[in-house]
């Protein structure tokens, strides 16, 4: 048990940085949503367009740190049985 | 003979005074493109954001820009941040309370300081900001661009005239009573506002 609860913690905190990694090492908070500018060929009125898309922020990669953190905490709370001779 | 003359030609003054007044440009954009973009400073990160749903006339005379009145209105419930529950706490009560107060308004009163330069005029437009039902006198720094006969160019079949206004300015949330209490380490009070809007003078 202690054993899968602290691969489960090493797991987690990997592919969260992976994820955040991947989505732009957005530094500020989690998006759901993404801005790209855009320019009106006419008036030349830059605006914003949204796109569907997953950035995780740092709020993100903290809330893994923690998740890992407590399975790494519940693991110590595991000891092995004594063996007897 | 005389007479009928004389009624064409007042007939055709009174035309073109009227041809030359002001023009009436509307602001619901369906293509989507008009916009204010506001940010406000924050320790993490800046909260940036924009709203869409822009409404309103303006009357602008080419001849005579400094003339130009109207009133725009942003629907509050466009307005959009890319974090979903920063979103759901700017629409609720403490922030913008979007149920409570549909619109933002800008009512112009006067263009001060209007200069004219080809077909952009910048000028310092006085006028009456509504948020969240708190009406302040402001002055806005506007730049007005007239593009003649470029209708067409957006709109398919539509023969008709152009008119963006872009504005720049920082107004308070402390005025306007946008959540007061969050404290000002946390969440600038100053908000910078930009607005690029284009609206449309169709001609029959």
């Amino acid at each position: 048990m202690k054993t899968i609860l602290r691969l489960s913690a090493i797991i987690v905190v990997v592919a969260a940085v992976v994820a955040w990694l991947v989505g732009g090492v957005n530094r500020g908070w989690t998006k759901t949503s993404v801005s790209v500018m855009k320019k009106d060929p006419v008036t030349e009125i830059e605006y914003p367009e949204f796109e569907a898309r997953f950035s995780p922020g740092v709020d993100f990669l903290g809330a893994a740190l923690l998740g890992a953190g407590v399975l790494a905490g519940v693991s110590f709370l595991f000891r092995k049985k004594p063996t007897t001779t | 003979m005389k007479n009928k003359l004389s009624s064409l030609f007042a007939l055709v003054c009174l035309t073109a005074t009227a041809l030359a007044g002001p023009q009436t440009f509307d602001f619901k954009d369906p293509k989507g493109v008009n916009n204010a973009i506001f940010k406000l400073d924050a320790p993490l990160e800046a909260i940036s954001g924009s709203a869409s749903g822009i409404s309103g006339t303006v009357a602008f005379d080419a001849a005579n820009p400094s003339a130009t009145k109207g009133k725009i209105a942003v629907a509050t419930s466009s307005l959009h941040v890319g974090n979903p529950m920063m979103k759901e706490h700017l629409h609720g009560d403490q922030w913008m309370s979007v149920a409570k107060f549909p619109e933002i308004t800008f009512e112009t009163k006067e263009l001060k300081n209007a200069k004219t330069t080809g077909d952009v005029t910048t000028a310092d437009a006085v006028g009456t900001l509504t948020i969240k039902g708190v009406s302040k006198e402001v002055t806005v720094p506007v730049k007005l661009t007239y593009l003649k006969d470029k209708l067409g160019q957006r709109v398919p079949n539509q023969k008709g005239d152009l008119l963006v206004i872009r504005a720049s300015f920082s107004i308070k949330r402390s005025d306007f009573g946008i959540n007061p209490g969050a404290p000002q380490e946390k969440v600038s009070d100053p908000i910078e506002l930009t607005l690029s809007i284009a609206g449309a003078s169709p001609k029959s």
